[in-house]
This record gives structure tokens, C-alpha cells and sequence, in this order.
């Protein structure tokens, strides 16, 4: 356990490993295609002409680079540290989603594949990747929890406008582990044609570092923006986690420069001592789910259980393995906010800023709300704004006795 | 490496079948569906309505490859206490009064690495199971629990699929034991069923690869689909439409109405009569 760490970046190996976490855990049917988009990612990122094409589509299509931005007014309620916030709720359609959807999207196209499948729990990722497919014509099937299907009402009509068949899921818990199912299922019967986007760091090899590469995008901007309006790097990192991938988006240009604090914030739901929230890591144990080991939120007997979080993106099971991986290592530190602490930060910011933020990042301002005053006023925090709150008024409002 | 032999029921039940001249009728339920005693009546009866070999589902909250009959079966089990101890338990109890019929369970990985790998193999062996489907599980992560199980003595039955080629299948028989599930169709349980032809093609192909039996299902609902799998193969594999038989068993609160077991035993005596009339196999 003393063995110094050289790099936190090598990951995952050849089996896709990170550690003990990630793998492969699919049905055989799967298993051949799997290995296929292991080899044409691997292709694509030896061929130079992939990347152009992405930046090309980041910059005039999503609107990259995102801003980085000093919250003056922030900095100032607390009192304390300086935060800033990588605003990635401006890219196109609202949301870091969009970033790991036109990366997939283009090696499904490099494949071949003509139909697109994906599960979405906020609606973001389905949003994202129904307006990829709008944007290279090819057929889309969403799959959704019914019950994120009646929290996130906004994201069903916008996906349907794009021209993406939602299909509602009453499998299971209705929510997003149970839409992730229906995607598997789809996918088995359709391996032939279909290529499935995956919403998050997570799923068998290669995806949990695919998704993460294109999310990357997000941390290696931070770098040069924070160089240049601070001359320096940041102090401490902060992102909510669903499965991961805004988060390890913005941490893992990041992970070797081990003088900065990198904090993720799980939701905590009602509380991570009741049986209502998110909080896979702080709250469950390794298991293997979605195709990877990973920390679950299990019962006794090894069933998965259902997770709590006001915040749609966020009400999942598990995380995706490299968080497991960092979490185990140390070299990340994971809290978590309730939701009542992200319904706060969420007003707070909306006030205060001008900024209203997704319910998921609200998840990571409750945190930065409750450590920055305490900070030294030198102190550079950077935040994550990964997502808008457009799709999430409607949940606010009923949450506050609000009728709309 | 000291591995324990395994239990010999399957060459034992498989040459019997071939003295026989005929294919198999392998059945699956979930243990515990729609409850512990029905469920148990049921295995109990299996082996006198036909069945020659038994599958018995390990329920799990998200059996990502199955389809809706099968997925309602997990959760109705799990609805009513069911758990990997008393699968085993059931195991145990089908042993005492029958020590031939092989017994495979059928599941997903994470209750049982949940449950402790090696605590889970010794006393799988022990309450007398056979050998283990476990569909997320592929050989490239053999050494979670395809390695450790051969070497307790139990067969490790993979799925070999029409995506699996003849450049990957070397790789999926290279430690199957006991025999080799071919899933006839792309898709999850359930759903569409493959044509005669295509499993015919299908079951030249492995025979190529393996002289394992070959077991194939996904699909199969009616007698007549039985006995002309089993007649390509050496057994036909019945899930989804048993697991039917007993979910059309429940009334409308879900409560099972008297005469569920014989119904369910009724259809696989069916389907026994079925494969029976697979003797003449080219
Ligand atoms: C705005 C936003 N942030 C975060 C998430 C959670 O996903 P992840 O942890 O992969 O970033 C979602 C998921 O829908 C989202 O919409």
C-alpha cells in the first residue's frame, strides 16, 4: 500500500482495468462488437484526421472552448476562496453531454453503424446525442426511465423535436440504471447496425476511458484559461458525479499535479445514512453492473438497489470505474451534498450570478458553498458548471410549493 | 493444477441421450418464482415430466439479457425473499431425491461475487449443482470465476452466439465444460426464435469446433420447435415459455392459483413428449 504512485493517468490497461475496477462484463453477443469499437477508437486516435474533424464540430458546432469565469459575486458571498466556474452549460444544447456525444457519433460514423441507441436519465445525454444523430441523419432511440420521463418533460419534447423515438421504461426502478438495461437489450438484438452512445464514463472497456477522453476536452481548457487569467493553476477541483464524466472530464488533465485537491460530490439525496440517495461511494460496496467492477449501491444478496436524487442526472447506482479506482488511491476525495443543499446552491447561484445551473452541478456548488468561505482568499477553486437549469424549473418549482 | 473432477452427471446424462438416440430437453425457471415452495414443487417435478437436465435462474434485480418473461420471474423471486443461499438450498433438497438429473444455475455475476467467489463454488459443489451459465461473464474475464469453478469441480457452460465467429470461438470453447449453450438468435430471452435452417447451420458449425454436446435455446415455445432443435442438437433449451406457463399461473394480484405446478409440469411433459420425437437424428 506504500508504493508511491508515478502517474495517475496510465489507466486503464489492456483488459481495461483501472486497479480492480472496470473489465469487460458483457453478454457474449456483445462481445465481439465491444472489442470492435475497442479497435476503431484505438484507430481513430492514431489518425489525425479524427481529432480535426472533432475540434472542427467543438468549435463551430458545440462552441468550444467554453468560458472559464471568475463568479465575482460568489467569491464575494462567501468570503473565501476565489471560484471560478469552467462553463460548460453553455455549450450547445446545455450541457457537457454534447462533448462525448460528437466524439462517439463520429466513430460510429468511421464504423459504418447506422443506427444510434442511448439511455438518458436528465434527458441531457438523450438531448445531446438526438441532436448528433439530427446533425448526421441517422435514426435514434432514446431510452428513459418512466419516471425521469415525467420529471424531465422539457428534454422528452426536445428529443422528440429532433427527431429521436423516446422509448419509456417501466423495467426495474423506472430510472436510469433500468433505462441502461433497455439500451443493453436493445443492443444485443441489434449488434449489427446499432451503435450504442453510452451517457458516461462508464459501461465495459473501452467506454469509461472513450467517454473520458472526450470529456477531457473540459479539464485541458481549464489549464490554459486558468494559465492565462491567473498565470497559475487552480488550487482545488470540483464536480458532481452521476456516473462520472464531467467530472473526470475536468479532473483527469489534472490527476499529476497532486498539489491540487480534486473533489467529486456524490448526491446524498434525503441523506447517505437514510435509504434515499446516490451516493455509490460514500454509500456502496464493489460490484459489477453495466458491464464493469465498480462501487454499487447493493443490498445483502448482491441486488442492485434503486438510487435517490432529486436530481435526475444524478439518480444512479453506481460511477463509473476510474472514480472507484481514484477514490480507493486517494488521490480524489469524494463527498456528497443532499437535496436540499442543491436546491439552495441552485437559488443561490440563480441570484447571485445570473446563472441558472443544472440540479446536477448544484450538487457541486452546495459543496463549494459549504468549504469556500473557509478558504484564504489566494485560494483558486475551479467548479464544473457542467449543465443549465432550463430542464429543471419544473422540478425546483414543485419543490419549492411553486405552481407553474 | 489440482483441480477436483467434476460431479460426471452431464457425460453421464449426455451418453444415456445418445444411447437413446434423441436430444435433450433442458428446462429453465428462476428458483423461487413465483415463491420458494411452488418454485421447489416445480424442480421437484421436472425430472419425472422429462426434463433431462435442469436450469435453475439465480434472480437478480437487472438481468441486462433477458427479456420481459424472465426479467418479471427475477423480480417476483426476489419479491418474496429469494436470495443465492436459498438457491443453493433448493439444490440441496432437489439432491435428496434425485442424484442424476445435472443441474446448472443461471445467473448474472454480481450476487455471487457479492457472496464471496470461493465460499459460493464450495458450496454450489457441495449442495450438488453441476455447472454454471453465467451470462456476463465472458472469457476475457475468465479468472473471476470460470477458472476457480473448474477447479472446484463445477462446469462452466458458455454461451456461444451468431455473433461469436470462427476466429472468436476457439476462445469461447477453450475452458467450457459440461456443454455449450448455443444462442440461437441475437437478442435476449424471449423474443424471436431462429429458423430451422440457421440452427442447423449454426450447430454444424460448432461441431466443427467442439465435440461437446451442444445445447440450444433462446426462443423455443412449442413442441414442435423442441423436437427439431433436438433433432440438429443434442438438447433443446426451454425458458421464456415455461417461465409464461407459470406467470399465466397467478391471479390477478399475483398470487398463485391452485393448479399451477400441474400446469407447469402439464407443458413440460409437452415438450418432453416433443423431443422424444427427435430419435431420428441424421
Ligand atoms: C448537467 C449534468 N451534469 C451531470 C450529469 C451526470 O453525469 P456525469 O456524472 O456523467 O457527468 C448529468 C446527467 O444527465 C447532467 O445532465
Amino acid at each position: 500500500m506504500t508504493q508511491k504512485i508515478n502517474t495517475y493517468r496510465a489507466g486503464p490497461d489492456e483488459q481495461g482495468h483501472f486497479g480492480i475496477f472496470g473489465g469487460r462484463f458483457v453478454a457474449e453477443t456483445l462481445m465481439p462488437l465491444i472489442l470492435e469499437v475497442e479497435k476503431a477508437w484505438d484507430a481513430a486516435q492514431a489518425d489525425p484526421s479524427f481529432d480535426e474533424e472533432l475540434q472542427y464540430y467543438f468549435k463551430h458546432y458545440v462552441g468550444r472552448p467554453s468560458p472559464l469565469y471568475f463568479a465575482k459575486r460568489l467569491t464575494e458571498h462567501f468570503g473565501g476562496a476565489k471560484i471560478y466556474f469552467k462553463r460548460d452549460e453553455l455549450n450547445h444544447t446545455g450541457a457537457h453531454k454534447i462533448n462525448n456525444c460528437m466524439g462517439q457519433i463520429l466513430l460510429a460514423r468511421r464504423m459504418g453503424k447506422t443506427r444510434i441507441i442511448a439511455e438518458t436519465g436528465a434527458g441531457q445525454h438523450g438531448v445531446a446525442t438526438a441532436t448528433v444523430c439530427a446533425l448526421f441523419n441517422l435514426p435514434c432511440t432514446i431510452y428513459m426511465g418512466s419516471k425521469d420521463i415525467e420529471r424531465q418533460a422539457p428534454n422528452v419534447f426536445r428529443m422528440k423535436l429532433l427527431g429521436a423515438e423516446v422509448k419509456s421504461v417501466t423495467s426495474g426502478s423506472n430510472s436510469l440504471k433500468d433505462a441502461m438495461n433497455e439500451a443493453l437489450r436493445d443492443w444485443v438484438a441489434n449488434v449489427e447496425d446499432t451503435f450504442y452512445i453510452i451517457g458516461t464514463a462508464a459501461g465495459p472497456h473501452p467506454y469509461p476511458a472513450m467517454v473520458r477522453d472526450f470529456q477531457s476536452v473540459i479539464g485541458r481548457e481549464t489549464r490554459e484559461q486558468m494559465m492565462e487569467a491567473e498565470g497559475r493553476l487552480p488550487d482545488s477541483l470540483v464536480a458532481c458525479i452521476g456516473g462520472g464524466s464531467n467530472a473526470i472530464g475536468l479532473f483527469h488533465p489534472f490527476l499529476d499535479d497532486t498539489d491540487i485537491k480534486i473533489i467529486g460530490v456524490e448526491a446524498a439525496g434525503l441523506g447517505v445514512d437514510t435509504d434515499k440517495h446516490a451516493a455509490s461511494l460514500t454509500g456502496g460496496r464493489p460490484g459489477v453492473l453495466h458491464g464493469n467492477r465498480t462501487y454499487l449501491l447493493q443490498d445483502d444478496d448482491g441486488q442492485i438497489l434503486e438510487a435517490h436524487s432529486i436530481s435526475a442526472g444524478l439518480d444512479y447506482p453506481g460511477i463509473g470505474p476510474e472514480h472507484s479506482w481514484l477514490y480507493e488511491s486517494g488521490r480524489v476525495e469524494y463527498v456528497s451534498a443532499t437535496d436540499k443543499e442543491a436546491l439552495e446552491a441552485f437559488q443561490l447561484c440563480s441570484r447571485t450570478e445570473g446563472i441558472i445551473p443544472a440540479l446536477e452541478p448544484s450538487h457541486a456548488l452546495a459543496y463549494v458553498s459549504k468549504i469556500a468561505g473557509d478558504l484564504p482568499k489566494d485560494h483558486i477553486l475551479c467548479m464544473n458548471m457542467c449543465g443549465r437549469g432550463d430542464k429543471d424549473i419544473f422540478t425546483v418549482a414543485e419543490a419549492l410549493g411553486v405552481k407553474i | 493444477m489440482s483441480a477436483t473432477p467434476d460431479s460426471g452427471r452431464f457425460s453421464r446424462r449426455f451418453a444415456a441421450l445418445k444411447a437413446e438416440g434423441r436430444g435433450g430437453l433442458i428446462t429453465f425457471i428462476t428458483a423461487g418464482d413465483p415463491n420458494y415452495e411452488i418454485s421447489k414443487e416445480i424442480v421437484l417435478g421436472l425430472p419425472a415430466a422429462g426434463a433431462d437436465v435442469i436450469e435453475l435462474g439465480m434472480p437478480f434485480s437487472d438481468p441486462m439479457a433477458d427479456g420481459p418473461a424472465i426479467q418479471a420471474a427475477s423480480l417476483r423471486a426476489l419479491a418474496t425473499g429469494m436470495k443465492l443461499g436459498k438457491v443453493l438450498q433448493m439444490v440441496r433438497e432437489f439432491r435428496a431425491t434425485d442424484d442424476d438429473t445435472p443441474i446448472v444455475l443461471m445467473g448474472y455475476y454480481n450476487p455471487i461475487y457479492n457472496y464471496g467467489v470461493d465460499k459460493f463454488l464450495a458450496e454450489a459443489r457441495e449442495s450438488g449443482v453441476d455447472g454454471l451459465i453465467i451470462v456476463d461473464l465472458p472469457p476475457e474475464e475468465d479468472v473471476e470465476l470460470c477458472l476457480p469453478a473448474l477447479k472446484a469441480g463445477l462446469n462452466f457452460i458458455r454461451l456461444a452466439t451468431p455473433t461469436t465467429d470462427d476466429h472468436r470461438l476457439p476462445t469461447v470453447l477453450s475452458n467450457t465444460s459440461g456443454f455449450v449453450y448455443y444462442v440461437s438468435v441475437m437478442g435476449i430471452t424471449g423474443t424471436t426464435s431462429a429458423t430451422g435452417d440457421a440452427v442447423k447451420a449454426a450447430v454444424e458449425r460448432l461441431r466443427r469446433h467442439t465435440d461437446l454436446p451442444i445445447g440450444v435455446g433462446f426462443g423455443i415455445k412449442t413442441p414442435e420447435n423442441a423436437r427439431e432443435v433436438a433433432t440438429v442438437a443434442d438438447a433443446a433449451v426451454v425458458g421464456s415459455a415455461i417461465v409464461d406457463r407459470i406467470a399465466g399461473g397467478l391471479d390477478g394480484n399475483g398470487k398463485p392459483e391452485a393448479g399451477l405446478v400441474d400446469g407447469v409440469l402439464d407443458y413440460v411433459r409437452e415438450l418432453a413428449a416433443g423431443v422424444r420425437g427427435s430419435g431420428d437424428k441424421q
